[in-house]
């Protein structure tokens, strides 16, 4: 038995999680303001709202995808929906189900049309999805010529503020949306067939999977789950805004990859994503907290990303 | 006194976790001699050849060339500069680059700093020639067929004035033409001085194309010696410890009806190159408990119908009758499951496995349809039930069924593709070369597998480029060549020589066929 390949082995495992615990103890000791009640609810209603579109990102990514499209779409989604409320006119109590449906099926339609592209077109994702990003992102700016939608009733400000049972409502929602997610991926046929799809799609098709249908629906998952995101950032922010989620493709997938999922399918899942989507989170509000500037933030996490991708390479090798 | 060999391993061990993988390992070789290296799945072989291609260190050993002493730490680069070179059973070629391009990657002659293509050209040519090979150096590597690759992999390591070829398993997807083809061509090297370590699961090319031996079991070296002193079937002792021959299929049962007829399948050339071959009016049918074995080279038009009755591939004409009643023509492997009919695919490893996933994940994928609540959620404890159940009827060993399919041996992941099979429990299946790559014990149990689930009112097709294995399990052997049936007889009629006449391209038509590359 050699020890050293143990070690890896176990690191390979445990290593996200291991480090996300040294953050917080770090972040923790370093300024007491960081483990505060406050600081902590803050820090998870910020993950939330990427948090649930990484939920849809793994599946995308496990069938050896990606989308790129996630940031511009939330924006969009959450536009649709605020645009058609202000049209029908915002001033009964069930105005916000307008813009949570419109920003979730617009969402949903947007991600099934990219699995649509990327499936009926043999398309890379990659491709697919960077086309979707600034298509979006431009649809958004139509919808309101740029500007932002504001003025949501109290109702609708409650998605983004209020809370069940003393959690705020994206955490809760994340919560929900993670364990329905690994409870897909671990114990559905879906979330076999995704795991199939990903890991060996020519076997996948012999063994009578349809492998178009599956890739098509992981798009229209995630492209759901962005539109609810947009919804939510909009109550959370009080205005739906055309700059809404940019660069939010790139914590999405960070956190993701970073817990482990391979880029070439088949192999990780949700639980490393939701570290992965932890350890930004940290980071970013301690180097926060730390008055790190922003751009050095920029810096770290981009150097965070490399040395994951770089440790679980190393791992596999060494295994 | 090492001077007089070409290569001396001695003492070679290597050690993986939980695995002693070599253990004392040696192996002489002479110059200008083909040195057949042999041993089961397991035995330590391909561990051995990335020693010796320098992608594996060894913990312990030593091994010299032409009386150097090799360090554990060259790159397989170094070790094709001292005239090692290596062809796995993957080839390590470039597909959207010219046979020119592969043949002197790195080493392309220039002039003034700048590639000389005329004279790349023409050295490629030269060399293509002296293999008997007559392609145009330009045409791109993937158009080429697997055999022809296997000349461009040859010509690098030619080019690159290899003293020692080692050949993974180089004729595993080969048909016997191309086999004879390459055999030629290692001769003919050979007395250029040459040498070749061949290492093979086909033990009656030991006896034509190798000089001497060596075996391997459970990591150890076990006896090496002259090929022209030594009977095939001592090999197998060497090599399993025990006497291993094909059993015969015994019928007891009569035949049942008619399960799965198909008529005047055709399909044309495919000017993509995708289908090589056109299809000319393919009829079979198999009756229950029958076995139906598919003869032919490789590209004759075999595995092409096994795919269409499968639904993996289209055709353009033809019917499909299953129990007699006509099937609507079949679009996918997903309509052909559900009408029963199953497939083992010729590619384990392409085709058929889920490497990193479970044993239990890659055995119930296509069944979980069956073993799932209201459809969605997989039921652990019925899927527990049914890997334990095919596990024991196929004897799969294994520590657990949460390990991964990649790290289970040859024989082992083929039992897990037929469990799979199995477990749609199909009125037809069609096994494609059910021991490619496997060693001689496990397909001893493999066939007694099939036999078994012939046994059970199954109709099965096999497939196999292995003559003796043809004509052992099946009852009746149908001969593909070049898209066409050209015979089909009764397996206890058969011989492995009358069965070559019916595969066999008449002579006339080789050079026509060479010229078309």
């Amino acid at each position: 038995m050699s020890s050293r390949t143990d070690v890896v082995a176990w690191l390979r495992r445990y290593g996200t999680s291991l480090f996300l615990l040294a953050l917080i103890v770090f972040f923790g000791l370093e300024n007491s303001r960081f483990l505060s009640m406050r600081n902590i609810t803050n820090i998870l209603t910020e993950v939330s709202i990427y948090g649930i579109i990484a939920v849809g990102m793994t599946f995308v990514i496990l069938t050896a995808g990606v989308d790129l499209a996630v940031g511009s779409l939330l924006a969009f989604a959450g536009m649709s929906g605020a645009c058609l409320m202000r049209a029908i006119g915002a001033d009964y109590s069930l105005s916000w189900l307008v813009a949570l449906s419109t920003a979730i099926a617009v969402g949903t339609l947007a991600g099934y049309l990219q699995g649509k592209a990327v499936t009926f077109f043999s398309i890379p994702p990659f491709i697919v999805t960077l086309g979707g990003m600034t298509i979006w992102r431009g649809a958004t700016l139509i919808l309101n010529d740029g500007s932002p939608v504001a003025g949501f009733d109290a109702n609708y400000r409650w998605w983004g503020a209020g809370s069940i049972a003393g959690i705020p409502v994206p955490i809760f929602l994340f919560g929900l949306i993670a364990a329905g997610g690994f409870v897909t991926q671990r114990y559905t046929r879906y979330g076999r067939y995704i795991y199939a799809v990903g890991g060996n799609p020519e076997a996948a098709r012999l063994n009578g999977l349809d492998v178009p249908a599956i890739i098509t629906s992981v798009y229209l998952i995630v492209g759901g789950l962005s539109g609810l995101a947009g919804f939510l950032l909009s109550a959370r922010l009080g205005a739906a805004e055309a700059v809404g989620g940019i660069g939010y493709e790139l914590r999405v997938i960070a956190s993701v990859v970073i817990g482990g999922t391979s880029l070439a399918g088949g192999r990780g899942g949700i639980g490393g994503t939701i570290v992965g989507a932890l350890l930004i989170g940290v980071l970013t509000n301690g180097l926060v907290i730390m008055h790190v500037s922003s751009y050095w933030q920029q810096v770290v996490i981009g150097l965070i990303i490399v040395a994951a991708v770089a440790f679980d390479t190393y791992a596999k090798s060494h295994r | 006194m090492s001077a007089t060999f070409l290569l001396d391993v001695r003492d070679v061990c290597k050690q993986f976790p939980g695995v002693r993988a070599l253990d004392g390992v040696e192996l002489r070789v002479l110059p200008q001699e083909v040195h057949a290296l042999l041993g089961e799945n397991g035995a330590g072989k391909s561990t051995l050849l990335k020693i010796l291609a320098g992608a594996l260190h060894p913990d312990r050993g030593e091994i010299t060339l032409h009386g150097v002493r090799l360090e554990a730490t060259e790159t397989p680069r170094e070790r094709q500069r001292m005239g090692l070179v290596t062809i796995y059973q993957e080839f390590n070629l470039l597909p959207f680059m010219s046979i020119a391009e592969n043949l002197y990657l790195g080493r392309e002659p220039t002039r003034r700093g700048i590639i000389d293509w005329p004279t790349m050209y023409e050295r490629s040519r030269a060399l293509l020639a002296s293999l008997g090979l007559n392609a145009d150096p330009r045409r791109e590597v993937r158009h080429l067929s697997v055999a022809h690759q296997q000349m461009v992999e040859i010509g690098r390591a030619v080019a690159q004035k290899a003293k020692l070829i080692v050949m993974d398993e180089p004729t595993a997807a080969l048909g016997s033409r191309e086999v004879e083809i390459l055999h030629t061509v290692i001769r003919e090297l050979r007395t250029r001085g040459v040498s070749f370590i061949y290492v093979t699961h086909r033990l009656d090319e030991v006896k034509s194309v190798c000089d001497s031996f060596t075996v391997l079991r459970d990591g150890r070296y076990v006896a090496r010696g002259d090929v022209r002193t030594v009977e095939t079937r001592d090999l197998v002792r060497l090599m399993v410890g025990r006497d291993v021959e094909f059993s015969k299929r015994m019928r007891t049962a009569p035949l049942g009806e008619t399960v799965i007829a198909v008529k005047g399948i055709s399909r044309a050339r495919d000017s993509s190159g995708r289908h090589a071959v056109a299809l000319e009016d393919l009829s079979i049918e198999v009756r229950a408990g029958e076995i139906l074995g598919f003869a032919g080279l490789v590209g004759a038009g075999r595995t092409e119908l096994a795919r269409i009755i499968f639904g993996a591939d289209h055709c353009d004409r033809g019917v499909m009758y299953l129990k007699g009643s006509e099937l609507k023509p079949l679009q996918s492997p997903r309509d052909a499951i559900r009408a029963g009919i199953a497939l083992v695919p010729e590619d384990r490893k392409q085709q058929g496995c889920f490497l990193e996933q479970s044993i239990g994940q890659n055995m119930t994928l296509p069944s979980l349809k069956r073993i799932a609540r209201w459809g969605i959620f997989v039921d652990e404890m019925k899927e527990r039930q049914l890997v334990e159940e095919y596990r024991t009827a196929l004897r799969i060993k294994m520590a657990n069924s949460a390990v991964a399919v990649g790290t289970l041996s040859g024989g082992n992941q083929q039992k897990v593709l037929l469990a799979r099979c199995m477990a749609l429990q199909p009125k037809v299946l069609i096994v494609d070369e059910p021991t490619r790559g496997i060693d001689v014990g496990a397909k001893t149990e493999v066939h007694q597998l099939l036999f078994e689930m012939a046994q059970s009112g199954m109709a099965l097709i096999i497939i196999s480029s292995e003559m003796p294995e043809v004509i052992a399990l099946s009852d009746r052997i149908v001969v593909f060549r070049e898209g066409r049936i050209s015979g089909s007889l009764e397996a206890r009629d058969a011989t492995e020589h009358e069965l070559m006449r019916l595969m066999a391209i008449s002579t006339a038509a080789t050079p026509a066929r060479e010229a078309a590359v």
